[in-house]
């Protein structure tokens, strides 16, 4: 059983040394291609395991809770892995068309894959200072990523993304030494009793916020955000495409279980803070956008803003809002993904990002075009698009509560996040081309084209069912949310005793 | 750096190193020391070797790539995580077997793949070390 957990950790892990070893050679790209596919079928095992028991748990090494290390998935893990997998797929050969051979050579489908890693690790731990090493594993990983390829530009990048996140890193290791302090254990399910039972609670809520200014970092939620947009824009698409998806939900992720599995004391206090947080991302994250006139600049914005519903969700606390919080990260992981793609595609063809030097691609490239369209309007929560129901679900849990001013917030960032999609429909898309030239896609090879085709129109497609069909998701991610109001499951499964 | 003393030393001083890097990794487990401490101070022989002898230099000595070896220690390690797969374990359960014996005090000694897993982190923490201090070296 535990072995079925453990998979989708080992099985990248094995891929980057053998991929590594391979470097030099056309098979490490494909060797890059077959970890991946594996990976997801090891993670798609553990969702039908996951499907069937409710939460499952490992010990490692046999070492029994509280005192090894554990691995747990409950529905938000699970589906957590599943989205990572599909991302690394998606990814790996995306990377096919567009990353050169010299910077395959220097171990890039290693350092990815340990990526992949790393952001599974992070999901599917049960324990808080293995939850730190994974983010150590992404950081270390993400930040070779960031500067791979070399070019002054990655560098100063690299620079702020690295700092900024080792200050939340920092952050959240003293936060976890201070409650190892007050509760002696970092067993999160083990933690959620100890900390309910800890008599020093001010104390509890001083660490409580540690963390969310820790993950905080993570996630790019207000006023901690702006080493992503200053880093975001910088390396390959492909690398941007993984990080947008993948890198702030780890935050997301870890906000989600921490603050509904174990800081659960205050929640008048930690939560409303959250409140006011996410209400600020959402807005000054689509208010940065709206100023920019680059198309990845654009999209790292609007990741914020979309943070934003994802820690609403979890802000409000209802069943119905964190439904809407876990169906916004899966919906949101595909669409960003593929509009870094799009984007990078839309680089192949016209020859910039910068909105001002590109255009005329709805003409020479409708295909491209259409396949912009989809992850764009489900991004802006167009019906019936994946995000209309992700930001229905938050608004009519907004409104359940009366917050009438949450609801309207969540409504005009929408509004806003056409107005910006539309600036780049307009500008790269309808209008012509600033040189006079027509971008066709015979300026690509059809092997890099193919590539990077089949990604966008994977992840399209599957924007697509789960905008047409959200009733199997829409249940999975209420089933997500009842477990997350009530771990008792979770922590019973992982204690192997009744709490 | 051109100190007739120091180049005479360092090959005392390389050798002494390694013979103590590898003790440290084999008393490990049981004792204080392990594959990390002892991948640092086999780190530290290698170093002490590209002061006397210049880094092309060392990086010959070396023979295979730091990198590689960073790599390969991992592949290692995890090699020693996933043999418990067959002993019908969870992962990194530490598998044992005692000649001589059936515990740490009557058995002459052991083969264990906490060893196996030391060996690679030992592998990681050298190469990985000396891919960094390589390249600061080079480029300087």
């Amino acid at each position: 059983m535990s072995w079925v957990l453990v998979m989708p950790i080992a099985v990248p892990f094995v891929t980057a040394v053998v991929a590594y070893l391979a470097r030099n050679y056309p098979a490490g790209r494909w060797i890059s291609l077959a970890g991946s596919a594996l990976s997801l079928v090891a993670s798609a095992v553990l969702m039908v395991a996951v499907l069937n028991e409710g939460v499952v748990a490992a010990q490692m090494s046999n070492w029994n809770a509280p005192f090894g290390i554990t691995l747990v998935a409950d529905y938000l893990s699970a589906v957590m892995v599943v989205i990572t997998a599909i991302t690394g797929l998606a990814t790996a050969i995306y990377a096919l068309g567009e990353i050169p051979e010299e910077t395959e050579s220097l171990g890039f489908y290693a350092l990815f894959q340990v990526l992949i890693a790393g952001v599974t690790g992070a999901f599917l731990t049960g324990d808080l200072f293995n939850l730190y090493v994974w983010f150590e594993v992404m950081l270390i990983a993400s930040f070779s990523l960031l500067v791979i390829g070399g070019g002054k530009e990655r560098l100063d990048a690299g620079i702020k993304y690295v700092a900024l996140n080792l200050v939340s890193t920092l952050v959240f290791l003293s936060g976890i030494g201070l409650l190892y302090g007050v509760t002696g254990t970092l067993n999160m399910a083990d933690l959620r009793e100890a900390v309910a039972n800890a008599e020093n609670q001010g104390l509890i809520t001083v660490i409580a916020m540690m963390f969310m200014v820790g993950f905080g970092v993570k996630a790019a939620v207000f006023p901690l955000f702006f080493w992503l947009p200053a880093s975001y824009h910088t390396p390959y698409f492909t690398i941007s495409a993984v990080f947008a998806g993948l890198l702030t939900k780890v935050g997301v992720y870890a906000l989600m279980r921490m603050f509904t599995l174990v800081f659960v004391g205050d929640v008048g206090f930690t939560h409303e803070i959250l409140i006011w947080v996410s209400l600020l991302t959402m807005f000054t994250g689509v208010i940065g956008a709206a100023a920019q006139s680059d198309f990845r600049k654009i999209l790292s914005f609007h990741i914020i803003s979309q943070i934003g519903y994802m820690t609403l969700g979890l802000a409000l606390f209802t069943p119905l809002a964190l439904m809407g919080g876990v169906f916004y990260l899966v919906h949101h992981i595909i669409v960003k993904a593929n509009l870094f793609f799009v984007a990078g595609l839309a680089k192949q063809y016209a020859g910039s990002t910068d909105l001002n030097r590109i255009g005329g691609l709805y003409k020479s490239a409708p295909l491209l075009a259409a396949l912009f369209i989809i992850p764009a309007f489900s991004l802006a929560g167009f019906p019936p698009l994946s995000g209309f129901w992700a930001k229905y679900l938050i608004v009519k849990a907004a409104l359940e509560l009366d917050a009438w001013f949450i609801a309207f917030v969540s409504l005009l960032v929408g509004l806003l996040t056409i107005f910006s999609m539309t600036k780049i429909w307009g500008m790269a898309f309808w209008k012509p081309h600033p040189d006079g030239i027509d971008p066709t896609p015979d300026r690509a090879p059809a092997r890099v084209t193919l590539a990077m085709m089949i990604p966008i129109i994977a992840l399209a497609s599957m924007t697509i069912v789960i905008g047409f069909y959200p009733e199997p998701f829409v249940q999975f991610a209420q089933t997500a949310a009842e477990q997350l109001l009530d771990p008792s499951d979770y922590v019973t499964t992982v204690l192997g005793v009744q709490p | 750096m051109n100190s007739i003393i120091f180049t005479a030393a360092a090959r005392l001083l390389v050798a002494l190193l390694f013979v103590f890097s590898l003790f440290m990794l084999l008393r490990g487990h049981h004792l204080p020391g392990g594959g990390f401490i002892g991948g640092l101070i086999g780190a530290v022989a290698f170093i002490v070797y590209s002061l006397a002898a210049g880094p092309a230099e060392a990086r010959l000595a070396l023979r295979i790539s730091p990198e590689v070896i960073a790599m390969v220690g991992l592949g290692i390690a995890l090699l020693a995580g996933l043999f418990s797969f067959f002993m019908g374990d969870p992962f990194f359960t530490g598998q044992w077997y005692w000649v001589g014996g059936d515990s740490y005090e009557t058995s002459v000694f052991s083969i264990n793949t906490v060893l196996v897993f030391d060996i690679g982190v030992y592998l990681v923490v050298l190469g990985g070390i000396l891919s960094l201090t390589y390249a600061f070296e080079e480029e300087t």
